[in-house]
């Protein structure tokens, strides 16, 4: 399939060099997510190549308190990354991990502070990257279907995501966008929380559920995968018939592999 | 008050079904929240105001010594007395022996977090005095037996028909013999009730939002009267304050109201916000004869300078908790102590101790909803993360999770070998996934499948089909 | 208790990193902050602040009515007494501002502190803040505190003029005025209230159940 991508950018200068953070969800649980984002990057024109000294962003480690360990994996990062034009994730929490809390991991150590700092600048979530550096403006991709979206926390709050997934979703053919109750309250993943503290996050997965069923839309979307495993995973629980999948997956066209917990059956 | 907060999991669940409390709960949203946004969509200069408290509060904590001083100072020059308190029981102290001086029988009570903090009630009742709580809220919960659930809405966990049965169990005594059901006529109630006790205390005690240095004034935020029918019908009035209450001056105090009562209940302003400044002068006609402030430290000083000092900025809204998803679930008493949601989360660990409250900063999403409606900016996600790293090193954690933790960050930092380790494992649970594409049950994952089915992984890794792909040509 | 004190301000101080107190050139200039103060941003409210405080006042269910001169206070007070069957006995604060209102002969007009069980007061107040709606009452002989609380309903004869437009210009009038702060200053805002029964605002809490501002002209 010929680049079929319009973007603002696509003829100006060499192709920016994009290192691809693939997040240890995307790696381990849905590849398809990866290779949708390669698509939508080099069909925007970039040259996207994924280092293979990477595993993950290190906020398993972070968010239980081990400072010591997520700096060494930060380390890993910042050094297997630093050298690209930009690093992207198609993952809101993993880029605010990176982008926001790298530099105050090192806030005693000027040397890898600085780096860390570099880095940040060049650090982005995949959908913002594409709309808000890449203006990409056409999508050639379509998907027939009613499709609701839930903003996850990090990309909202850390990141303020909300308005470019929608502006890339209103530029694929066939799909009609509803918008969602409480969009942007938690699902309950909340990384270690869902598992620690599973009645609370049952709770709050089932309010998300309910919300996503009151649209009436066949589809959910969203920009992190912990969040949406959390929402198959007990949509399949609940007897819930919703398909749910990464938005990358939608806008790449690549939304053709069974979505998130469906059987090959595609139940 | 004895915290409760290493129950937290047990009261946790039992809240989760509790069907009086998910009811309750459930005004939050409509109420709080939605009251909140309408009045902060209302003024575009908002988020300006916040930023100005904010540098307030900072300028003050900065120099927090000097202002004490200097309130205490203009307290004093007022005919006022300043006490101070290390600790919860010196405060008590202080307090019972004022009451005992004054000859005291009958104590009425406005709402005071800082009260219930160092336990007053208890304490003035074995001391042989009579409080009587006069916040509703508060009121509502003394008759329960119960703590407070929420700190501007201490009763929000209560539904009307509960506080039916408790007027209808209580009022009896005084003469009030029928069973009221509805708003109007309960709160008409408690007013009757209540206005007998406010007349006849001999001691009245209130908290205080803010203590002004410029005038060594306290000043109470309230809605129903019953702050102010506190402080000028008894003999002795008593201001509880944390040592963080103090404002520089009354202008200060000005633009936090203006963030504090939309913060708090989507107000612009609150019925009653009134400045108290010492005793009555020699030719009033009313008021009280002694004025007193028990400043409380208990832990607060050490909080300056450190990672937990923007806690300190707190005005007490309720905002955080109010937005909270994990509050609206399981709302106050699971967290156990006085102060609950997201602000309690962080300090009771450091009031009561961390050993005993190790769930409350795990019990959290790290959303970071609390930060986003802070008035103050305050980092609670943050600081939350920072006692999750005293719990790390203090080796409060449990030793299977800082197993596995271990586990992962040490393949995280092997690249090849997790790729080897990682990817032989997802492609095993992929081919045990089948044809069906989840698993109702998974080995050593039982608290993700004892709520949800958990998506098999898609096959082999996107690193190792990547490199299959790409045939290894990258660094 | 002393022992506290010192210990509290010791452990502030070291959490500063102070050695101890602050010098004098910083203590002058914190002092400068207290004597001198100023105003932060003020919320713009339009160039109607009249109509401002009375849309304010109105909108938390306080009633505003205007007059022409202090004549007809009596009226409006014995229009209100009888509309809500509140009796015929009014605690009049003793302020020279309410003098020679001519009061119906059938009422009973004290000028005291207020009783548990007075069913009216009539006020003046210091100033109206149109930002919020607000009432402002300082105590004093002339303007006992229970005279705001203790009764059932509460009406507050204002001029106009004592109108100013934020919360931060009664601090400014009163600078300019010389007054020191009496033992309180009441922020009023509508009657009293309560939403502590499943959020259902209720009127009528602790403190009086209706508020009525008299708008005097000048």
């Amino acid at each position: 399939m010929t680049s079929e991508v319009n973007s603002s950018r696509s003829s100006e200068g060499p192709a920016p060099r994009v290192g691809l953070f693939v997040t240890c969800l995307v790696d381990l649980m849905r590849p398809n997510v990866g290779f949708a984002a390669v698509k939508l990057l080099e069909d925007a024109g970039c040259r996207v190549e994924v280092p293979e000294l990477q595993t993950c962003c290190g906020q398993p480690a972070y968010n239980s308190g081990d400072f010591g360990s997520t700096q060494g994996i930060a380390q890993q990062v910042i050094a297997a990354f630093e050298d690209y034009d930009y690093l992207v994730a198609p993952s809101g929490s993993c880029t605010g991990m990176i982008k926001e809390h790298y530099p105050a991991l090192f806030a005693t150590d000027a040397g890898w502070r600085n780096r860390a700092e570099q880095l940040a600048e060049r650090c982005y979530e995949l959908v913002s990257f594409l709309h808000d550096v890449l203006g990409v403006d056409a999508l050639d991709a379509d998907y027939g279907d009613s499709v609701t979206y839930h903003d996850s926390c990090s990309g909202l709050r850390e990141l303020g995501i909300q308005e470019q997934p929608r502006a890339l979703l209103a530029k694929v053919t066939g799909l009609e966008l509803r918008e969602l109750n409480d969009s942007n309250v938690c699902c309950g993943f909340g990384g270690t929380f869902c598992v620690k503290y599973p009645k609370i996050s049952e709770h709050l997965v089932s309010n998300k559920i309910a919300n996503v069923a009151d649209t009436g839309a066949g589809t959910l979307l969203g920009g992190d995968l912990g969040c949406l495993l959390n929402i198959a995973g007990r949509l399949k629980r609940e007897g819930g018939a919703t398909k749910v999948f990464h938005v990358a997956e939608v806008l790449a066209g690549m939304a053709v592999v069974p979505a998130i917990g469906d059987g090959e059956d595609g139940q | 008050m004895k915290s409760t907060a290493s129950e937290f999991k047990k009261s946790a669940r039992v809240a989760l079904v509790d069907p009086d409390l998910q009811r309750a709960m459930g005004f939050i949203r409509g109420g709080f929240v939605e009251k909140r946004r309408a009045v902060v969509d209302r003024l575009p200069e908002f988020d300006a105001l916040r930023q100005v408290a904010r540098g307030i509060k900072e300028h003050t904590l900065q120099n927090l010594d000097f202002y004490l001083e200097a309130y205490e100072k203009r307290v004093q020059a007022n005919g006022g007395h300043v006490h101070w308190a290390s600790t919860p029981e010196e405060a008590r102290d202080i307090i019972v022996g004022i009451c005992k001086r004054a000859g005291a029988k009958r104590v009425t009570k406005g709402k005071s977090m800082v009260g219930e903090e160092m336990a007053i009630n208890e304490a003035l009742e074995n001391a042989g005095f009579e409080p009587v709580e006069t916040d509703l809220g508060e009121y509502i919960i003394q008759l329960a037996e119960e703590p407070p659930s929420h700190i501007i809405a201490p009763a929000v966990h209560k539904t009307k028909d509960q506080i039916t049965e408790l007027f209808h169990e209580h009022h009896a005594r005084y003469g009030y013999t029928e069973r009221q059901t509805e708003v109007p006529a309960l709160v008409d109630e408690a007013r009757q009730v209540l206005r007998e006790k406010f007349l006849s205390a001999d001691v009245g005690i209130t908290g205080a939002n803010f203590l002004v240095a410029e005038t060594g004034s306290s000043v109470i935020v309230t809605n129903e009267g019953n702050g102010d029918l506190t402080n000028t019908l008894p003999r002795v009035h008593i201001v509880t304050a944390g040592l963080e209450k103090i404002v520089p001056t009354r202008d200060d105090v000005s633009t936090l109201l203006r963030v504090l009562a939309r913060s708090a209940t989507g107000q612009e302003m609150s019925v009653y916000t009134t400045f108290s400044t010492g005793p009555r002068r020699t030719d009033d006609l009313d008021g009280p004869f002694e004025y007193h402030v028990v400043l409380l430290d208990n832990g607060r000083s050490q909080m300056l300078g450190n990672e937990f000092h923007e806690m300190l900025r707190c005005i007490r809204c309720g905002a955080c908790m109010n937005h909270c998803p994990v509050y609206q679930s399981i709302g106050g008493h699971a967290y156990g102590w006085v102060y609950v949601g997201p602000m309690g989360s962080v300090l009771t660990p450091l009031m009561v101790g961390l050993d005993s409250s190790g769930d409350l900063p795990n019990a959290c999403t790290l959303n970071g909803r609390c930060q986003e409606v802070c008035p103050m900016g305050i980092g609670l996600p943050g600081m939350l993360r920072q006692l999750r790293r005293r719990q790390y090193q203090d080796r409060l954690t449990s030793r299977t999770s800082r197993a596995a933790l271990a586990a992962w960050s040490f393949l995280a930092r092997r690249p090849r070998l997790y790729r080897r380790i990682m990817g032989a494992a997802v492609a095993t649970l992929a081919w045990l996934g089948g044809r069906r594409g989840r698993f109702r049950h998974m080995l050593l994952a039982g608290g993700w499948t004892s709520v949800r089915d958990l998506p098999a992984p898609q096959g082999a890794s996107f690193q190792n089909q990547w490199r299959r792909r790409r045939g290894n040509s990258e660094p | 208790m002393s022992g506290a004190r010192e210990r509290v301000l010791a452990n502030v101080r070291a959490a500063l990193n102070r050695a101890g107190p602050l010098p004098d050139s910083v203590t002058r200039t914190l002092q400068g902050r207290l004597t001198r103060p100023r105003a932060n941003l003020k919320p713009a409210i339009g160039d109607d602040p009249l109509a401002y405080f009375i849309q304010k006042l109105e909108s938390v269910s306080g009633k505003v009515t205007r007059v022409e001169s202090i004549d007809r206070v009596a009226d409006v007070v014995a229009e209100h007494l009888e509309r809500y069957a509140l009796g015929d006995r009014v605690a009049l604060a003793p302020d020279p501002a309410l003098d020679g209102i001519p009061w119906s002969n059938r009422l009973m007009v004290e000028r005291r502190a207020a009783t548990g069980d007075d069913r009216l007061s009539v006020t003046g107040a210091y100033a109206g803040v149109a930002e919020t709606g607000s009432l402002v009452l300082l105590s004093s002989p002339e303007s006992p505190t229970t005279l705001n609380f203790l009764p059932d309903d509460h009406v507050i004869v204002l001029r106009e003029s004592r109108i100013v437009t934020h919360i931060e210009d009664v601090w400014a009038r009163m600078r300019s005025d010389k007054m020191v702060m009496p033992r309180t200053v009441n922020f009023i805002t509508g009657p009293s209230k309560t939403a502590d029964v499943e959020q259902t605002i209720q009127e009528g809490a602790h403190g009086p159940r209706r508020l009525h501002v008299i708008l005097l002209a000048d």
